[in-house]
């Protein structure tokens, strides 16, 4: 009965040990600190009406942000916690985390940086950007949206749990290998954590790539032609289709590797006929083109801001485009290089080998489209534009480090060594996150309706490069001294410790620079008056998002605009906006709570596969199977904005813009420096103390 | 005025109808892929039985022929019971649909009995990769039908409540692809699992 009931769960899975108690103490401290805050400003109800309910894509993108941000920090913590552990763990000295923890942070480290920070952040920039670039009000599915957002937050909520119940994560590597992933050797409740975290995410993120697959070849405004969609969504389009491609294999495999380790099958076992390579095999299909679906979306956020910040339209576009689509391509075919050790034939290496460099190519293709834009443009140096360039610099470094591991003899020497670690860093974080962080700090005054602060900005930029090439030289040098990835221990004889002292330092400066960011943010905040932006269109941007108010109202666009040209706001710049608006009757989708419900339901039924309690994960289907009815039941899920409504609103809207800049400032006319910042901040806090502040909190 | 409002409105309707059916499009094709999975892991291990019986020895064709011959009898009357719904017959829909409901319901049957036989023999999900794979990629199939059959209850129970609406037609313009959709799965199946076993 107890078994029945409880399933594998027991006493002993509370937390007890100094990481499982930290992690559940800092969580439930954060919960505990934000209820009581949203308690005591009385936000319960605006945050459930306006925000967990809400259907308006720009809602979702921002709480896609807040939520990646915060996962950010957590990833951040684990790098920083395996850097320090590689920097101690030298001859004598065994660091100060066991082998089976360390393995534990790299696994968690991988998983949380690319399923619930890049993802995050890519879903909230398209989730953002693109029904106002493609001049839409809202998206083909507003339903499908807040699912695959909630799905993802039951996905975030899951790989944390094991802090306060189970007390392991996978200690398998992000990818989760077979056979030891299998129960023979990870017998706990890790990797099944592991599994359905990223099950119910990996949904959620299908889900949302059929919906923006929809939205963008359905809803685009009238006049936009594919040859003329921003190359922005482009790219997004090109990273949702691979998504639906690639995204139900992981679900197949994830659901295989349940089976075999629930209920006994042996797909990926080392008995009775199970194939491990299989699982490698199955598992690196979706894996190589998950880094194209991260990638795509920030080679269209470059290329939208070298276009503008160059002051040209994008040079060779239609290049550009097919550059975005080879990648899409060949990305499919190139799996095999992440295991040529395998043992195929040399044939199959060498097909494999020759996708992989040839993949160089339309990736060539994009660099050469913007340079060519950049080629006689006037280009301004704003931090957006820097993350750009940082990125050209590390991101032709890490590609050519990846052509050399493409070929399959030198691969042999390099396989599974720190050469490749850094390698695939450079390209995520060089690639990824500075697409990411250039994307956010160029759409930032179109979301806040205020800019982010240039000067602080370009400090966080300097300590993320020079700290990112004093963090992952080393490893390259060390890749080739030798040191493979994921030790937990080295022989003081190797030589390794000094490269691995100087990447925990490059990782101090990285985490500098972080913190940076959000003094950028802070500070920003404190003078947004100042920094507000005079006509909605700080960068003289030049497609259809900066043609509407900062920021955006539900609706997107009181009148859809009609598409002549690529650089659609450009143009009508040029021949002068339409002095009268005709408005019109607005459609709208409703607030609905069903995406949450249902989520709910779907981490119920996941912790109950975790600890074998069936009838809890019988009751999680249930509810889930309920919630989609009456979801897909519900005829009423849309209302109308009376025209004269929208006139009402768009003028009172108008009548506030012009009031943006008025109001009173912490700090000077300028960007606030560090300096000032820090002032201010100590001066506040000394009053708070000397006053006792706090008893009218 | 009055009228072009209407008119605009109902276009707004069709081209939210028309987007509906391109996602569910996309959806099928995520689904197949999920399959494809399926299907590549049951050709890597159905030989792996490690000398326990091989399909061929276990396998019964007859069955495995009535279960296709039904399913496609299945998407035959729910084709009908589609013309049915265009044509806003809401009597022959639930006659034609209830039809199909009933013929979903014996294949499903069948496919019970035919791993309950297997199971009582002692041959289960774990026995080995075989197994493994035979009964998730056949059993996947059939959690697919239990889908469409509950799918299938409910709207028929709304378009008997309800009447036949836009709404109502639209979902079983979805539901009938997605029956359509496992037919051309089990085809397959009945290829790759059943008859190969006997070439």
């Amino acid at each position: 009965m107890r078994e029945f009931l409880l399933g594998r769960l027991n006493a002993h899975a509370l937390p007890h040990e100094w990481f499982t108690i930290g992690g559940s103490l800092a969580f439930i401290g954060l919960t505990v600190f934000a209820i009581i805050v949203i308690t005591r400003m009385k936000r319960w109800k605006w945050l459930w009406n306006e925000w967990f309910t809400s259907v308006d894509p720009k809602k979702i993108g921002i709480m896609y942000f807040i939520v990646g941000g915060f996962m950010l920090l957590r990833g951040g913590l684990d790098a920083i916690m395996i850097w320090l552990q590689q920097a101690l763990a030298s001859g004598s000295s065994h660091g100060y985390l066991t082998a089976n923890h360390f393995q534990q942070i790299f696994t968690a480290h991988g998983n949380i940086m690319v399923f619930f920070v890049a993802m995050a952040f890519v879903f909230g920039l398209i989730n953002y950007i693109v029904p106002l670039q493609i001049g839409a009000r809202d998206l083909a599915s507003p339903f499908l949206n807040t699912l695959g957002f909630w799905l993802f937050v039951a996905g975030v909520i899951m790989v944390n749990m094991f802090f306060l119940l189970g007390g392991e994560y996978a200690a398998t590597g992000w990818l989760a290998v077979a056979p030891l992933s299998g129960t023979q050797f990870s017998p706990g409740v890790g990797v099944d954590y592991w599994i359905w975290s990223l099950q119910i995410s990996g949904i959620g993120t299908t889900l949302g790539a059929i919906n923006f697959i929809m939205t963008i070849l359905k809803m685009r405004a009238p006049g936009m032609t594919l040859r003329k969609m921003p190359l922005f969504t482009w790219g997004s389009l090109c990273s949702m289709i691979m998504a639906v491609t690639v995204f139900p294999l992981l679900t197949a495999t994830l659901f295989l590797m349940f089976i075999d380790r629930s209920f006994g099958a042996h797909f990926f076992t080392t008995n009775l006929g199970g194939n491990a390579m299989m699982y490698t095999n199955l598992i690196w299909m979706w894996g190589h083109p998950e880094v194209y679906i991260l990638m795509l979306p920030s080679f269209g956020v470059f290329s939208e801001i070298v276009s503008t910040f160059s002051r040209k339209a994008a040079a060779s576009y239609m290049t550009n485009v097919l550059g975005m689509i080879g990648v899409s391509a060949f990305a499919l075919s190139v799996w095999l290089h992440h295991f040529f050790t395998m043992g195929s034939s040399a044939d199959v290496n060498a097909f494999f080998g020759l996708m992989t460099m040839i993949i160089a190519i339309p990736t060539s293709v994009l660099f050469l489209s913007w340079i060519a834009t950049m080629y006689k443009g006037r280009i301004r140096f704003d931090t957006p534009m820097l993350w750009f360039l940082g990125f050209v610099a590390l991101f032709a470094v890490g590609g050519m480090a990846g052509v050399i591991l493409a070929v399959p003899p030198v691969d042999f020497q390099l396989h599974n060594s720190l050469f490749l670690v850094a390698h695939f860093h450079t390209m995520v974080v060089g690639g990824v996150l500075f697409g990411i962080f250039a994307g956010l700090s160029y759409w930032f005054p179109k979301i806040a309706g205020f800019r982010l602060n240039e000067r602080i900005g370009k400090y966080a930029f300097w300590c993320w490069v020079i700290g990112f090439l004093m963090a992952f030289t080393p490893l390259y040098v060390l890749g080739l001294m030798g040191a493979t990835r994921r030790l937990d221990h080295y022989e003081g004889s190797t030589g390794y410790q000094p490269f691995f002292i100087m990447a925990l330092f490059g990782g101090i400066v990285i985490m500098i620079g972080v913190a940076l960011q959000i003094v950028q943010i802070v500070a920003s905040i404190m003078q947004r008056h100042r920094l507000a932006v005079d006509n909605a269109d700080p960068w003289d941007g030049r497609t259809l998002e900066w043609a509407t108010p900062s920021t955006p109202p539900s609706y997107n666009f009181t009148v859809i605009p009609t598409v002549t040209s690529r650089d659609a706001y450009f143009e009508m710049k040029q021949q002068g906006l339409p002095s009268k608006t005709v408005y019109e009757n607005i459609h709208m989708p409703r607030n609905t709570a069903s995406g949450i419900y249902i989520s709910a339901f779907a981490f119920v039924a996941g912790f109950g596969f975790v600890w074998h309690m069936f009838w809890l994960a019988g009751i999680g289907i249930l509810g889930m199977i309920i919630f989609t009815i009456t979801r897909t039941f519900n005829e009423d899920t849309e209302y109308t904005i009376p025209a004269a409504e929208v006139e009402k609103m768009e003028k009172e809207r108008a009548k506030k813009a012009l009031t943006a800049r008025e109001g009173k400032d912490i700090g000077g006319d300028e960007d606030m420096t560090l300096r000032q910042f820090i002032v201010i901040v100590v001066t506040w806090a000394l009053s708070v103390i000397k006053e006792k502040k706090w008893r009218t909190w | 005025m009055a009228h072009m409002v209407v008119a605009k409105h109902e276009d707004h309707e069709e081209a939210a109808n028309d987007r509906a059916m391109f996602g569910f499009w996309v959806y099928l094709m995520t689904d197949l892929l999920m399959f494809a999975v399926l299907f590549a892991v049951y050709a890597v291990l159905h030989g792996n039985t490690l000398g326990g019986p091989t399909g061929r020895d276990l396998f019964s064709l007859p069955l495995a022929l009535s279960e296709t011959l039904i399913l496609l009898t299945s998407s035959f009357t729910c084709g009908i019971g589609m013309i049915a719904a265009r044509a806003g017959h809401k009597k022959q829909v639930l006659m034609w649909f209830g039809i199909t409901f009933i013929l979903g319901l014996s294949f499903l049957g069948l496919e019970l009995k035919e791993f309950a036989e297997f199971i009582h023999e002692g041959h289960t999900l774990s026995s080995n990769a075989f197994f493994s794979s035979f009964f998730s990629l056949v059993g996947t199939h059939g959690l697919h039908i239990i889908s469409g059959l509950l799918w299938m209850g409910i709207t028929l129970f709304y378009v008997a409540k309800r009447g036949l609406n836009k709404h109502m037609v639209r979902k079983l313009g979805l539901l009938s692809l997605f029956w359509h959709f496992l037919d051309i799965v089990w085809i397959f199946i009945f290829t790759v699992v059943y008859l190969r076993a006997f070439v």
